[in-house]
């Protein structure tokens, strides 16, 4: 059924901290890696080795600039890495527009996945999804989206470790979490509160599950300094400047 | 949006042939030979029949197009499926005793020009739900499907059909105003496509990527040097490059010919070859209308590229 299940009693999804992302893009290799031999068809590519590759993703790493208003001259411009995968969104459009059911949301743990049995590639979903979060894999042409790694959360094959998801598991800078939105003590519950966890465009009225963590604001030195003072010589001290004078007695 | 060929022909075909059987079912006045019924009927339910087949070859997996009548109950392209198979359904019946009997059964009729209606309203619905294109995302959008395809039936019953005047007034005019309240819906949802932007949410690349708060954001890289998928199909800018041209010709094979050939038609007796006439410019102007109606609509993805 593509109707949306009531109110999950957990809301499993991810927090990703804008501050701490560096844009290595550890997590989108991971994620195609374990979702090529996980769960449903591999994820495909097309001239993967030749001129104009592509290919399907369920993680991909933007890169944004952001200049304060009253920066001065353009200045202290902040870079921000941006990953974006499916926001596992509590009123997910995706799923209603379906006409199979191939889509659908799971009432257990909030969940979004395609039964890529039943899918037809009509495309549709892709077009309701406002955050761009579902590719159309070029080789099987069936629906391809964040899984949230079903097939190693629950996996009991796997250590303990290794039962989050292949993003999550693999950020070498910690940037990625992994937890329940319903249990106001979990981990994420609680950073996104700190922190003031966001929505992505909230307007669209999808009540995205993940949070974004804002980039705290980059600091600013009371006054302009000189450009590089490093450049200027300074030729009193040390070996250097021994040698400095040294040389212009000799002439 | 990319514009689909497929999808394209669906919209423009199966609209007109909706359109015809929803004259059809209110009785427009055709031929009374079995022939004449039987050829009539094939000419409205093929064109939709055409339309809808082809819309599976957009599909990734045609084969499994039947799952798509299952659920009905929340979507629209569901929806539309079911309807237009019950439209056809019942237009086969419809034939059938109109072929057998001579005699065209009105309250069934009734029924197929309600269910034509309900189909080409489904198949904008598919369009006019989606949040995340604000051009479609309108009432205008049901309301342009809606008069086209009721222009395109009516211009294809007047030049099969056997009357010359209906409710009181002359076919060819009756089919002009069907033309004009088309174009004008159509002016309307250009005028508002052209200044919507995303000003129905209030989206921007601030609020996609939550940073706009901040200050100015600006797309610095890509995630993929290349294409992909979403930009391939949502981030498409080629087709906005002649768009100004094909709304040009839009206007004229769509409107100023099917109507300078109408007001010919009031001038010489209605005959039938001109209605066909500006019934095959109509669709040629049609084809022209429902490209720039994917390639010109903008997706809230391409806030993030
Ligand atoms: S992010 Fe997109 S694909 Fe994921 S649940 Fe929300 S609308 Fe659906
Ligand atoms: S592409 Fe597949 S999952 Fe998406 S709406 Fe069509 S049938 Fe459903």
């Amino acid at each position: 059924m593509t109707t949306l299940p009531p109110s999950s009693e957990k809301k499993l999804g991810l927090v990703i901290d804008l501050d701490i992302c560096v844009g290595c893009h550890a997590c989108v290799v991971n994620c195609k890696e374990w979702n090529t031999g996980g769960y449903g068809a591999p994820l495909g590519d097309v001239d993967a080795y030749g001129d104009n590759p592509s290919g399907a993703w369920l993680n991909r790493i933007h890169t944004f600039e952001v200049t304060p208003e009253d920066a001065p001259n353009g200045g202290q411009a902040q870079i921000v890495h941006f990953p974006k995968s499916c926001l596992h969104c509590e009123d997910a459009p995706c799923v209603t527009v379906c006409p199979t059911g191939a889509s659908y949301k799971r009432g257990e743990d909030g969940i979004v996945l395609v039964d890529e049995k039943k899918c037809i590639g009509c495309g549709l979903c892709a077009w309701a999804c406002p955050y761009g979060a579902r590719e159309m894999d070029p080789v099987e042409n069936v629906m391809k989206k964040c899984t949230l790694c079903v097939d190693r959360i629950y996996n009991d094959n796997l250590p303990e470790i290794d039962r989050i998801p292949a993003c999550v598991r693999t950020c070498p800078a910690n940037a990625r979490h992994f937890g329940d939105f319903a249990d106001p003590s979990s981990n994420v519950s609680k950073m996104t509160a700190e922190r003031g966890g966001m929505d992505l465009m909230p307007e669209m009225a999808t009540r995205p599950v993940n949070k974004y963590l804002p980039p705290r604001p980059k600091t600013r030195p009371a006054s302009e300094r000189e450009l590089a003072p490093a450049l200027a010589p300074r030729t009193q001290e040390g070996l250097l400047g021994w040698i400095d004078r040294a040389l212009e007695k000799l002439g | 949006m990319h514009p689909a060929v497929s999808v394209i022909f669906f919209t423009v075909t199966s609209g007109a042939g909706l359109g015809l059987i929803f004259c059809l079912g209110l009785g427009w006045p055709m031929p009374a030979s079995p022939l004449a019924a039987f050829l009539v009927s094939l000419l409205a339910g093929g064109l939709t029949a055409a339309g809808l087949i082809s819309s599976t070859f957009h599909l990734g997996h045609p084969e499994r197009a039947w799952r798509a009548l299952s659920q009905w109950r929340s979507s629209w392209l569901s929806r539309e499926g079911v309807s237009a198979i019950l439209t056809l359904t019942l237009l086969g019946i419809y034939a059938l005793v109109w072929m057998m009997t001579g005699e065209r059964v009105a309250w069934l009729g009734l029924l197929i020009s309600l269910f034509a209606a309900i189909t080409v309203f489904t198949t904008a619905m598919i369009y006019a739900q989606l949040k995340t294109v604000p051009d479609w995302h309108s009432a205008l959008t049901p309301a342009c499907y809606l008069a086209f395809a009721l222009a395109a039936g009516a211009l294809l019953a007047a030049g099969l059909g056997t009357a010359t005047t209906l409710i009181g007034m002359p076919v060819a005019i009756l089919a002009s105003a069907a033309l004009i309240v088309a174009w004008t819906a159509k002016l309307l949802w250009w005028n508002r496509a052209g200044t919507i932007g995303f000003s129905h949410t209030g989206s921007s690349i601030g609020t996609a990527t939550g940073l706009g708060g901040l200050g100015a954001v600006r797309l610095l890289e890509r995630p993929h040097s290349g294409e992909n998928y979403l930009t391939r199909e949502m981030v498409h800018k080629i087709g906005r490059k002649h768009a100004a041209r094909l709304r040009r010709i839009a206007l004229v094979t769509g409107c100023a010919v099917p109507l300078a050939l109408c007001f010919l038609a009031m001038a010489t007796g209605q005959p039938a070859f001109l209605f066909l006439l500006a019934f095959a410019s109509l669709m040629a102007g049609l084809f022209a209308e429902r490209w720039l109606f994917f390639a010109e609509a903008r997706h809230a993805v391409s806030l993030y590229y």
